[in-house]
């Protein structure tokens, strides 16, 4: 036996030193290099109180949230809740934000955050807000860049699963929405069987006001019950038209993992929309009943409302010729992605070894020539040899997504093979390729996406972690890899772990962002309809069992911060004001027993949380944000009789009323 | 017009531009505030010296240390502190000297230069002592109830906290600086203006004396 185990100990060792001096195609072993690793280190180092290059936005996937990050430091600014209740900020917990995750099913909270998206002008960046998508319940989001906040929510009818999602136009006149799980639309009650040709998938098109950014579903095209799986919207020469891949266009309803893989192609959907435009103009649509939830926070009431919407303008690609086209695109296509030009439309068939590239010239001469190879619920379908403008061959296995740096060279992802290839567009020769750890989904070049890319550097982020940490238990962190990319071969710089998983991320320069950022909301300009804007106005008013205390916050005490004559079964609501009109000088508040989270209040802001007490006693409460010297002086009392007692209702700030 | 008459005009009306700039600034610094927080002084008012909110967020800060609310409109309508007397005066006392200044101008007796030379120059003194005083009090006249009391190691008595007249003084975490600003060294030029006048116009009383006999 232990023969046995030296033999198995020697092979093992054997292997091991092969291992280490071997280190496999092109030297991806010199990554750990110590001279490399050195150079490394002094880029994705910030020196401490400078400034990162760039904002990255990445969304942290089934965490529901949009982490803040700086590159090439990789350092985490912010988490923004966006469709998951964040006890931190009270985001879903106080009165203020909860109608932000009101769905036409009720309150949400939670989604799966996928797709942040930067708006743009002329198809550059222009840093005022990021879509993202919601995947679970379909919705998108819209966060605005100089609070970081999210202030808007719409959710999507008559679609599930809205992964294709949200992907700004060149001058952000649309973001768009898709159906990853096609559903009887309307929905019904109907054997699931009968999927094939009974089930649809709406491509939603939500128009985005140029001024104030604020979203409405313009209209919905229904398409067949393929799986709209990823979008890109043309740019430049191609602006106007909106390209979706699609998988399962077998149409199937079960087992897809082997039931959905079997066309040797599936599509490209081709949608103009500026036809859908005239379309709409022409009133060729038919308005459809629906129910969805339209949900808007208004900085200056620091409230956000929810209104449900009941219907939307929906186009049939099947009646109105010159609306959608096909595209032949290999094995069950992923990533959807155009080149900075518009003129490359790149098809991640991602059980394919290849990367296929449409021509967005190619496609516009065979629609005109209207060199069809059949159709699909009346929907033409372009020939392959017609539209492909090259095929990368052989790059790696499983393509997902691609981005673009500003000299003509593409970067794609492989999940299979984990790593980061980067090509060349127009003669599709591969110029290098770096390993990933592990399995790479989307990667992000800052504006990579846009007419516009910055270049500099490529995120990659991963769905493995495995041995790349410390271990946590059976769940390990997530990750990103930044890697230089200024040279012709990419440099992998860093790794940092992210909240949750880092699905997608857009990045941007700080200087376009930085300036804008606010650093308090001004006092007067508060219109929250109870805010107490000073001392002398805090009160507190019963109102049958309904007590509102309008309470202030200024370095260190509430005003109130003796209350008296709150009974047992009251619903006592705390409007906190917080006066202070100071950077960086939030109060926080929270009580005892109260079955809700803190808040955590801004400067000038106003915010409520409610508190049912239960028993009779005197009940404190606290600032729960480090705001001061006398930080800890911050404190109040409640005292909650029996209902029945006559305990008058009275309030006081060192021992006078206010 | 004369030269002498035209200078002391000149210096006379640029007393005018009190009404406008301020006075004089006080800036604070500390690790909490990279960005400083400043205060201007006006002869009328007080005014944020850096970014929107400064004066609040000072007068909210001096509570620490117990010292008096700052004289700013809002809190003398809050009722915490009295209305600062100099406000209303100042103002009326530039109005009354440019009255003067302007007659004075007009008969372009050189004396008369003189004589609003002199006034101006006391007047100027005065508020400087006035402005010291004010600090002083500011300073040491603090709430028996304050937040934070820290003994002076020197003396042995409470610490006082009296911004610098001129220049720059470390009180606590923050580094005070305390500079003229563009109302001062107009008010400073016309006074100076006033005595070059003088100058001249003795020197054109002179010439024409001469040309006289």
């Amino acid at each position: 036996m232990n023969k046995i185990k030296g033999i198995i100990v020697f092979i093992l060792a054997i292997s091991f030193t092969i291992g280490l001096t071997s280190c496999g195609p092109n030297g991806s072993g010199n990554s750990n290099n110590g001279a490399l690793t050195g150079s490394a280190a002094e880029k994705v180092f910030v020196a401490p109180g400078e400034y990162d290059e760039f904002y990255a936005f990445v969304s942290g996937g089934f965490s529901g949230q949009l982490a803040v990050y700086g590159l090439p430091s990789g350092r985490l600014f912010k988490v923004i809740p966006v469709f998951s209740v964040d006890g931190e900020k009270a985001y879903g917990f106080n009165e203020e934000t909860k109608p932000m995750l009101e769905t036409s099913y009720g309150f949400i909270p939670w989604d799966d955050a996928h797709h942040p998206d930067i708006s743009q002008t002329n198809g550059k960046l222009d840093g005022r807000w990021v879509f993202i998508n919601g995947n679970n319940t379909p919705r998108i989001a819209r966060i605005d860049l100089t609070t970081f906040e999210t202030v808007e929510i719409i959710e999507i009818p008559n679609s599930a699963g809205n992964h294709s999602s949200p992907y700004v136009t060149d001058n952000t006149e649309y973001v768009v929405a898709g159906t990853r799980f096609a559903v009887p639309v309307p929905q019904k009650d109907m054997s699931i069987d009968k999927y094939k040709g009974n089930f649809k998938g709406a491509l939603s098109f939500i128009k985005i006001d140029p001024e104030h950014g604020s979203m409405n579903i313009e209209f919905q095209i229904l398409m067949p019950g393929f799986d709209y799986d990823k979008a890109h919207p043309g740019r430049g020469k191609s602006h106007g038209w909106f390209f979706f891949t699609t998988y399962n266009t077998e149409e199937a309803n079960s087992l897809l993992e082997v039931n959905a893989s079997q066309r040797d192609k599936d599509f490209i959907a081709a949608v103009n929309w500026k036809k859908a435009e005239e379309y709409i103009k022409a009133g060729k649509f038919k308005t459809m009943k629906t129910n969805y939830a339209h949900n808007v926070y208004d900085e200056t009431t620091h409230m956000a409302t929810s209104t449900m919407k009941k219907e939307v303008r929906m186009l049939d690609p099947s009646e109105l010729p010159g609306l959608v086209y096909f595209l032949p695109t290999p094995k069950s296509p992923h990533g959807c992605d155009v080149d900075p030009t518009g003129e490359y439309i790149v098809g991640s068939g991602k059980l394919s070894a290849n990367v296929t590239v449409h021509s967005f010239t190619k496609m516009m001469n065979a629609i005109k020539e209207e060199k069809f190879d059949g159709k699909a619920y009346n929907i033409p379908i372009l020939k392959f040899e017609d539209v492909l403008a090259g095929t990368v061959v052989q790059p790696g296995l499983g393509p997902l997504h691609t981005e673009f740096d500003n000299e003509g060279n593409a970067y794609t992802s492989f999940f299979i093979s984990s790593e980061i290839v980067k090509w060349k567009l127009g003669t599709w020769e591969v110029i290098d390729r770096k390993p990933t750890y592990y399995s790479v989904g989307h990667l992000m070049i800052p504006g990579g996406n846009s007419q516009q890319p910055f270049g500099k550097y490529v995120l990659a982020m991963n769905k493995i972690t495995k041995d790349r940490y410390l271990p946590t238990g059976p769940e390990v962190t997530q990750s990103a890899q930044l890697y230089d990319i200024s040279g012709d071969k990419m440099v992998l710089l860093s790794d940092f772990p992210t909240v949750g998983e880092p699905h997608y991320a857009a990045g941007i320069p700080a200087d376009l962002i930085k300036a804008n950022s606010k650093k308090i909301y001004l006092l007067e300009e508060n219109k929250h309809p109870y805010a107490t804007k000073a001392e002398k106005d805090a009160k507190v008013v019963r109102n049958g069992k309904t007590v509102h205390i309008y309470m202030t916050t200024i370095r260190s005490h509430f005003a109130p911060d003796n209350i008296e004559g709150i009974k047992v079964g009251d619903k006592v609501y705390f409007h906190v004001t917080n006066l202070e009109q100071d950077y960086d000088v939030p109060h926080g508040i929270a009580m005892i027993g109260a079955n809700t989270s803190e808040l955590l209040i801004m400067p000038g802001q106003t915010e409520t949380f409610v508190w049912e007490p239960k028993k009779a006693g005197v009940w404190p409460f606290y600032c729960t944000d480090f705001c001061s010297a006398l930080h800890q002086e911050m404190q109040g009392y409640v005292r909650v009789s029996p209902r029945n007692s006559n305990v008058k209702l009275k309030w006081s700030l060192d021992g006078e009323a206010l | 017009m004369k030269k002498s008459k035209i200078t002391m005009l000149i210096g006379v009306l640029l007393l005018l531009t009190l009404y406008v700039f301020p006075l004089w600034k006080i800036t604070l610094v500390a690790p909490q505030y990279p960005e400083p927080l400043g205060m201007n002084i006006h002869i009328t008012h007080l005014s944020d010296g850096v970014q929107y909110n400064d004066v609040k967020n000072i007068d909210l800060l001096n509570h620490y240390i117990g010292m008096a609310h700052l004289p700013t409109e809002e809190n003398v309508k809050k009722g915490v502190v009295e209305p600062f007397l100099e406000f209303d005066i100042f103002p009326i006392i530039i109005g009354v000297m440019v009255g003067l200044g302007l007659i004075f101008a007009f008969l372009g007796k050189s004396k008369l230069f003189l004589t609003w030379f002199i006034i101006m120059a006391i007047l100027g003194i005065a508020g400087m002592y006035d402005f010291y005083n004010w600090l002083y009090i500011y300073g040491h006249n603090l709430d028996p109830k304050a937040i934070l009391k820290i003994i002076d190691p020197n003396t042995g008595k409470l610490m006082g906290y009296q911004p610098p007249f001129l220049g720059y003084k470390k009180i606590l975490n923050f580094e005070v600086y305390s500079y003229p600003q563009i109302g001062a060294y107009f008010l400073s030029l016309g006074i100076l203006l006033s005595f070059v006048a003088y100058i001249m116009g003795k020197k054109e009383e002179k010439e024409k004396s001469v040309e006289n006999n």
